[in-house]
């Protein structure tokens, strides 16, 4: 599968080769399992196992849950308590499922700004990408209908704000809303269909996960340094390379057990500090919750839709240009689908020939105002939009904007990029001295401490 | 907006953001929640069967008179880490309250597998889950960290407006309310005349329908512990953390185990990686030895 040279499967025994000629099930299976990883792979390397362990404990855990609930507006609640009371272990299931959502979404943000920094959504790699951008936006799609589920007050709440958004577009906004709710409002029909797509969603994540692990595959992974794997012949390729089992495998469960080890201290200690209280309450109606908040991984896309109210004066611009038509409601909701837009278009963004931020001087200063950002506008969005905070969201996300849109771009014309390793293996190596080796970085020289 | 209005906004905002000043709400803020110590907090806390006792006594004979726990079955009272009541004490409790039952189509005494009663009054809210729905005051700008460091949540409310109802203040004197004061309690109404001209609040808390409840001896304990009303507000508020979460002990014990077995099985892979790479970090092929 992989275009770098390695072994393949060869069947030995006569069962082995009469399965192999009817289905190759077990050389996809080898090939995949020691697929010639680069040896270089940091610890920012560990969040795709991670993210593949979330999703199978979402399913398995969602499944179990299924068995005990109740999706209808007068049972769900309750059903959600009988879980926690009455079920055994079901406060662990559900605990478990609960704050499993977050764990998923602090490891996909990991791993997609791990991409970013080491530009691993530049070419080949463009279609891994672009299928990861899918996938996060199914998550999202999965967790906030997952959200509405237990029918507390945020739940329906934030359901009422999100497919309100849909209602902001022009001309079609109100009939697509109503569609969406199945009804004028969010109601048992909204349940249902929620209940519906969100256990049908996981499986379709599944399949593209397939997908982008089989687009990884074909054009080998990236690494810290950006370089190639050699891939002239196998030996060549040997160099800089290991085979992901059992290198990886085991350095990706160490980290995994590590971080389950703190997963599962918050479920055990305090497993509703991710959450919302109000979400305690059983949903109604007539009473408006003080203050409505997404979950925490939405946040910094909610602060970028509150950010443009009609204060703004893009905002004023742009409904004047258009008589009306994108107003203040409207362009916030673009600005929110735009950011994640402008995300998944970085391939075609960055013009930088450098892969890695390792080698790029101007560069990582820019990214790593891009993580600030990303904090402060997780932390904005939490707060009512009122006194100063919309002014820090409208920077937060006129930044988001400009990195994507202006710094690229630009970058890869004014930087200029410090010297690479030629191969993986020189940097491997340099990391790794030998004994009485003097330890040095690849490409550049580093003083070396007295002694 | 106007220049200066957003650089005094913006000084306001650097001021409460470095010294955490408390910002002009709309709503009353709410006094400092007090920080009790509960036996459950932390990690290893579980709850104190003789507190779960004396808060289920002074529910059962304060707060059943107008609130309901639906959610909460008899017989989970007779469950271990809960108030561990005997079987014959909780049937013999259960008896005390009489259910519905639609299919005699009449009231009969609870049995151990009916629920508390709901709340009789209208604007009474079931306390089922309230320990667990009021953990939202939890530090500064939503951060948790108070719920996180002092284990501030849910039943620190509850007990805070237990013992609330304090002198009402100056300015509400005259005011034409129902309900009564109360120094924690924020989403309740304010008088106009205990607001500045800008709409914001110059009392802590607001007023509450529930009028005060605890006064002190309401309840005779049968342990003898003297029932102040800081102690009845802090009993009742771990029975309603109780009612809550009636698996914090598992889910603790369970924490502890499953963390430990992590810790373990991290300890072992972090070994076997280490031992793993090491003749590839320091280059010797497996094979030329």
């Amino acid at each position: 599968m992989s275009g770098i040279p390695h072994d393949h499967y060869e069947p030995k025994t006569k069962p082995e080769q009469w399965l192999h000629r009817r289905l190759p099930v077990v050389g996809l299976l080898y090939d995949t399992l020691m697929i010639p990883t680069p040896k270089n792979l940091n610890w920012m390397w560990i969040w795709g196992i991670v993210l593949v362990f979330c999703l199978v404990l979402q399913i398995v855990t969602g499944i179990i849950l299924v068995m005990h609930y109740t999706p209808h507006v007068d049972h769900a609640f309750d059903s959600v308590e009988h879980i926690m009371r009455n079920v055994n272990a079901g406060w662990a299931i559900r605990y478990a499922h609960q704050n499993g959502a977050s764990l998923f979404f602090i490891a996909v943000y990991f791993h997609i700004f791990r991409g970013l920094f080491y530009g691993s959504y530049k070419a080949p790699r463009e279609i891994t990408w672009i299928i990861g951008m899918l996938i996060y936006l199914l998550m999202m799609a999965t967790a906030f209908m997952g959200y509405v589920l237990p029918w507390g007050q945020m739940s329906f709440w934030g359901a009422t704000v999100i497919t309100g958004l849909f209602g902001a577009i022009p001309f079609i906004g109100e009939a697509l809303q109503t569609w969406l709710l199945g009804g004028p409002a969010v109601d048992n029909a909204t349940l249902n269909r929620f209940f519906s797509l969100h256990y049908l969603l996981p499986f379709v994540i599944a399949g593209l996960v397939v997908v982008h692990i089989w687009a990884f595959h074909t054009t080998g992974n990236n690494n810290p340094t950006g370089v190639e794997v050699r891939r002239g012949s196998k030996e060549e390729a040997e160099k800089d390379t290991l085979p992901f089992w059992p290198y990886f495998v085991i350095k990706d469960l160490f980290a995994l057990a590590v971080i389950l080890a703190v997963f599962w201290a918050i479920v055990g200690f305090m497993p509703n500090y991710l959450g919302h209280p109000d979400n305690y309450i059983e949903a109604n109606p007539l009473a408006t919750p003080a203050h409505i908040v997404p979950e925490w991984y939405f946040l910094p896309f909610y602060a970028i839709l509150r950010a443009f109210d009609g204060d703004v004066w893009i905002v004023m611009l742009s409904s004047w240009l258009t008589g009306g038509i994108v107003d203040a409601k409207f362009f916030g909701v673009i600005a929110m689908f735009g950011a994640i837009v402008v995300m998944a278009l970085a391939p075609w963004l960055d013009t930088s020939r450098v892969r890695s931020g390792r080698y790029r001087p101007m560069f990582r200063w820019a990214f790593y105002v891009l993580i600030v950002d990303f904090v402060v506008l997780t932390w904005v969005g939490a707060l009512p939009a009122e006194g100063i905070y919309p002014y820090i969201a409208l920077v937060g996300s006129a930044y988001w904007f400009a990195y994507f849109l202006i710094i690229l771009p630009l970058l890869g014309v004014i930087e200029k990029p410090l010297p690479q390793p030629a191969t993986i293996e020189e940097d491997f190596n340099a990391a790794h001295p030998e004994a009485g080796e003097t330890p040095k970085k690849a490409g550049a020289s580093v003083p070396s401490p007295a002694e | 907006m106007r220049p200066l209005k957003t650089l005094l906004l913006a000084a306001t905002a650097a001021v409460g953001l470095t010294a955490a000043a408390p910002m002009a709400h709309a709503a009353g803020a709410p006094a400092a929640i007090e920080d009790f110590d509960f036996p459950f907090e932390g990690p290893l806390g579980t709850y104190d069967r003789d507190q779960l006792q004396r808060g289920l006594q002074v529910y059962t004979e304060i707060c059943s008179a107008c609130h309901g726990l639906r959610l909460v079955a008899f017989r989970t009272l007779a469950d271990p880490g809960g108030p561990s009541y005997s079987e014959d004490e909780m049937r013999a409790y259960a008896e005390t309250f009489e259910i519905y039952d639609a299919e005699i189509d009449d009231w009969r005494p609870a049995t151990p597998t009916d629920h508390y009663p709901g709340s009789l009054l209208e604007n009474a809210p079931d306390l089922s889950l309230m320990a667990k729905a009021r953990a939202g005051f939890s530090g500064p700008y939503g951060t948790g960290i108070n719920q996180l460091v002092q284990g501030i949540g849910g039943p620190e409310y509850i007990a805070s407006l237990l013992i609330g109802y304090v002198e009402t203040p100056e300015c509400g004197l005259d005011a034409d309310l129902d309900g009564a004061y109360n120094k924690y309690f924020t989403a309740g109404a304010i008088p106009d005349s205990c607001k500045d001209e800008d709409g914001n609040s110059l009392v802590d808390g607001s007023w509450i329908a529930m009028g005060q409840p605890l006064w002190g001896d309401d309840v005779f304990y049968a342990d003898e512990t003297e029932a102040t009303i800081e102690q009845q507000a802090e009993d009742v508020a771990a029975f309603l953390m109780w009612a809550a979460e009636p698996k914090l002990a598992a889910r603790k014990q369970a924490g502890l185990t499953g963390v430990g077995l992590l810790a373990l099985l991290a300890v072992m892979l972090y070994l076997t990686n280490k031992q793993l790479w090491a003749p590839i970090k320091h280059r010797q092929r497996p094979d030329d030895e």
